[in-house]
């Protein structure tokens, strides 16, 4: 069914839903709070690592870690034309080793974005193990990635555009899918 | 907004949010320089040529260790000859090295406009090192860096900049980038080493250092650049240290919070007194952790491949 | 057979004329000035109308670089660049390899100036012996050889004591002394002016001081002495007051200064291109503002090029490391015809300070038409507008910081003793060779 765009495919009380539910699945698997932390992608994997944080303090009241960390200086297209993207800061104020790290990004694509984010985390210490939890999975892998949790599989065109808001970011919580038109922004998956 | 150019020749030229946005990526690069492995891998295959024709050794490190920490291919060509002696022209070993294809020249040159002349006749980005007495950007930003981590912010902020003025590059592009910043900036030295028309850059000078102390946010000493006159400027080191040295009692004219810094190497006893030097007001050791922070930031934005 | 120039718009400021005039010519000599001059069918009659004819130009400062740096320039592509730039005579600096400090090398610099053929060729001898000012050259044998004026030119006399033993001597063989206006202690090896531009470019700068405290010195020398002095390539308020506080004296005293003074300022230098190179250097707004005064108000006799080529690389390098110097004898009609056309300079003014004001400050012939003179003159299209382009010019060199630029006013025609050299943009060369020309 030809469904037009743009339209909302997670709304707010959706968003709290899937939050809550990844929660009790990485609590579940990791067999309580202990030993875990929480390492969120500039600039929203970071924002929905605070709510998993949140939402697992609530089941336990454990006070999981959580840091930030930026991709840019990984990402493997750096040689191509144009300016380099900003860096922003990467926070991960505790040491990873021996830590089961939940990497958490927004949206899964490509995943090269993911493949960046393994790279840097390795360079942070030697986890006992990574997983990765999304927002939405999208589709269209290029490099052997999958993400352990994920709050929505939505089959999507190439053309077309996954846009996450976030309220922290002065939006609302909701999920678009968008025609992509000429303004896609690389990274902006 | 980020930082959009082909070259640093200069902090003459630059906005204030060209400065902003390079000091906003260099904190971002801190953090690389803090954990066990000290590198990314952002410029893969990029080649940096180290091109220093006046001899430096912090400077040098400091870009080397940038660079090395980016993962980019560092080579170091050093010759202490200019043009003027006989042998290879500026021009000369440009054009050899423009042959080896690299990304990014870094130079220092004891010429004023070296690196400007350099950057005109390559299609590498061109980073300043320091150029005779006209410009050293990376020095000044690491200082402004330093500044902003302590102050948060330069509105307003009193700084002072005692020494050889008139001879000193690090002076130079700190005035331009203060004063672009909105800080207000006081000369202070004997007039032998003041600039001639200081009305062109924006300051306040004073040859009476408590004048100059009095109410300051920040202290910059400078070295005395002894290798750079040709008639002296001052009678003896005593003198100067007696008039223009700055010492714990001169000090308390400052703003209680008052910071301390110098670009190095250090005269101590003459621009600077030991214990103000190593003691708790000094930010020193920070600017040179800022330092590499500063030219790995630089080096990473000019390696963009903005076209002409 | 005569050769007239009918209905060209006659500016020969010696005279007082400035309108419509016939000039006739009989061999290398004018014959005839007049309103109307009636032609025969023997007469070789050039229609003129429409244009400005000037007494042929003279450039009292120039740099031939032979004998010794040939691969910048010799006697012969200057000559050539000085035709084509409307001038008939050119007096050439003595800072040559070897130094023009004895009768061998005046004597050579004639012979090639002959074989050139173009333009009238001074030769200046040197004040000091390899211009190390230590010792006097042979003055008497220089001016015996045909040298018209003495000068260091590129180096000042520092000491005020062989200064003054130059012009005491150089007065009893009726030489005028040229000065290179430069405290060298002051101005410590700089390359540019000291000023607001230097002290945001950190280049090492020579004050304005540095050149006024000599014109100052050597004014008062020439007091001292009697000697007939002539300031060269003046490029500063100060020097410009001095020289007039001179005159008021009633001094001997003459001064010239170059188109790049009065064109250009230090804000060029900005671009840390060597083009821009000269010493003295390119001086503030103010200093510009000042010279084109003293142009206008007399002060300043002349308008001399300074014209020293140097090959690309001696230029291509950092600034600091650079040579001295800029070309400019293919550019100097237009770019004074331009303080008239845009500045408000009185024409007059303009072409006294290129012909009869040199011609008075160095006691040569030349720079008016008026009967038994010599045949020299310059014929202008004061409308045609043309853009500077370097790589035309018949100059060895290229380095002409006014590259680019859109003048107004361009020679149409140089006849050097009554024989046309340089035509429509051509050096013609009918008079290779001929003694005629020769001073």
């Amino acid at each position: 069914m030809a469904d037009t765009l743009p339209k909302i495919i997670i709304d707010a009380k959706a968003m709290g839903r899937i939050v809550e539910r990844i929660a009790h699945q990485i609590f579940e698997e990791n067999g309580g709070s202990a030993d875990l932390a929480l390492v969120g992608v500039v600039t929203k994997g970071d924002l929905l690592a605070g709510r998993l944080h949140d939402a697992i303090k609530r089941i336990d009241g454990g006070d999981v870690p959580v840091g930030r960390l930026d991709i840019t200086l990984y990402r493997d297209d750096l040689s191509g034309a144009g300016p380099n993207p900003l860096v922003r800061r990467t926070e991960i104020p505790f040491d990873i080793t021996g830590l089961t790290v939940i990497l958490v990004d927004d949206v899964c694509y490509t995943g090269r974005t993911t493949r960046a984010a393994l790279d840097a985390l390795m360079d942070y210490g030697r986890p006992t193990a990574i997983r990765f939890a999304v927002l939405v999975d999208r589709g269209h892998r290029e490099l052997p990635i999958r993400p352990d949790y994920a709050g929505l599989e939505v089959v999507t065109r190439t053309e077309e555009r996954v846009k996450v808001e976030l309220a922290e970011l002065g939006g609302k919580d909701r999920v678009w899918l968008l025609e992509s038109g000429s303004d896609w922004v690389p990274g902006e998956e | 907004m980020g930082f959009v150019a082909k070259d640093l020749i200069a902090i003459e030229p630059l906005e204030a949010a060209d400065i902003i946005a390079i000091l906003d990526t260099a904190e971002g690069f801190l953090d690389v320089s803090r954990r066990d492995v000290k590198k990314v891998p952002a410029l893969r295959g990029k080649t940096v040529v180290n091109l220093f024709f006046e001899p430096s050794t912090r400077t040098r490190v400091s870009f080397e260790i940038a660079e090395k920490r980016l993962s980019a291919d560092t080579i170091n060509f050093s010759s202490t000859g200019s043009s003027t002696s006989k042998g290879e022209t500026l021009l000369d070993t440009v054009k050899n090295i423009e042959a080896m294809a690299p990304d990014i020249l870094v130079i220092r040159h004891p010429a004023a406009g070296a690196a400007q002349f350099v950057a005109d006749r390559t299609s590498a980005a061109v980073i300043n090192a320091g150029d005779g007495r006209h410009e050293h950007p990376t020095q000044a930003l690491l200082d402004l860096m330093t500044i902003r981590q302590k102050k948060g912010g330069f509105d307003g902020l009193k700084v002072t900049i005692v020494g050889d003025i008139a001879n000193s590059r690090v002076a130079r592009s700190n005035i331009f980038g203060l004063n672009k910043l909105g800080a207000k900036v006081t000369l202070c030295g004997p007039g032998t080493m003041l600039p001639n028309k200081h009305e062109a850059l924006g300051v306040e000078v004073t040859s009476r250092l408590e004048a100059a102390l009095e109410g300051a946010d920040v202290v910059m000493a400078l070295r005395i650049q002894k290798e750079r006159q040709s008639t002296p400027t001052f009678p003896s080191d005593r003198e100067y240290a007696k008039y223009f040295g700055l010492n714990s009692q001169v000090i308390d004219l400052c703003e209680p919070d008052v910071i301390i810094m110098h670009p190095g190497p250090v005269n101590r006893g003459v621009e600077i007194s030991s214990n103000l030097l190593d003691g708790s007001r000094s930010v020193v050791l920070g600017q040179v952790e800022n330092g590499v922070a500063v030219r790995m930031a630089v080096v990473y934005l000019l390696a963009g491949g903005v076209a002409q | 057979m005569r050769l007239i120039v009918k209905g060209a718009h006659l500016v020969d400021p010696a005279q007082g004329i400035d309108g419509v005039r016939d000039v006739a010519v009989n061999g290398s000599t004018v014959i005839e000035v007049a309103e109307n001059i009636e032609t025969s069918s023997g007469d070789m009659v050039l229609d003129a109308r429409g244009l400005h004819l000037f007494p042929g130009l003279i450039d009292i400062h120039v740099h031939f670089r032979e004998p010794g740096q040939e691969y910048k320039e010799t006697i012969a592509s200057g000559s050539r660049a000085a035709a084509a730039g409307g001038f008939t005579a050119v007096a050439v600096m003595p800072n040559t390899n070897p130094v023009n400090d004895n009768a061998e090398i005046t004597r050579f610099i004639l012979e090639q100036a002959h074989v050139a053929g173009m333009c009238r060729v001074y030769p200046v001898g040197a004040i000091s012996k390899e211009l190390k000012g230590e010792d006097l050259a042979s003055i008497g044998e220089l001016a015996d050889a045909g040298c018209i004026a003495v000068t260091d030119d590129g180096m000042p006399v520092s000491s005020s004591m062989l200064m003054r033993r130059g012009m005491e001597y150089a007065k009893g063989f009726n030489l005028t002394v040229i000065s290179h206006c430069e405290d060298m202690s002051l101005a410590a090896g700089g390359c540019m002016n000291e000023g607001e531009v230097s002290a945001l470019l950190g280049l090492p700068a020579i004050p304005a001081e540095a050149e006024e405290v000599m014109v100052a010195r050597d004014i008062m020398l020439s007091r001292l002495t009697g000697a007939r002095l002539h300031l060269a390539h003046l490029s500063t308020i100060g020097s410009v007051e001095l020289l007039r506080l001179a005159k008021g004296y009633g001094l001997n005293v003459t001064g010239e200064t170059a188109p790049h003074y009065f064109t250009l300022t230090d804000e060029k230098v900005r671009t840390f291109d060597a083009v821009y190179k000269m010493n003295p250097p390119l001086r503030s707004a103010h200093d510009m503002e000042a010279v084109r005064a003293g142009i206008q108000d007399g002060s300043l006799d002349a308008i001399a090029t300074d014209h020293a080529p140097h090959a690309g690389d001696e230029k291509e390098c950092e600034f600091e490391a650079a040579m001295n110097g800029v070309i400019g004898l293919e550019t100097s009609l237009a770019l004074a015809l331009k303080l008239h056309f845009d500045h408000g300079v009185d024409l007059n003014r303009i072409v006294a300070a290129l012909t009869c004001g040199p011609a008075a400050a160095l006691g040569i012939p030349g720079g008016t038409l008026g009967p038994r003179k010599l045949a020299d003159m310059t014929l202008v299209d004061m409308n045609e507008k043309w853009v500077v382009t370097p790589e035309t010019f018949y100059s060895k060199a290229r380095n002409c910081p006014f590259a680019g630029m859109e003048l107004r006013g361009r020679v149409v025609r140089t006849i050097t003793a009554g024989r046309t050299v340089y035509k429509d943009g051509s050096i013609t060369a009918v008079n290779m060779g001929t003694a005629e020309i020769l001073p």
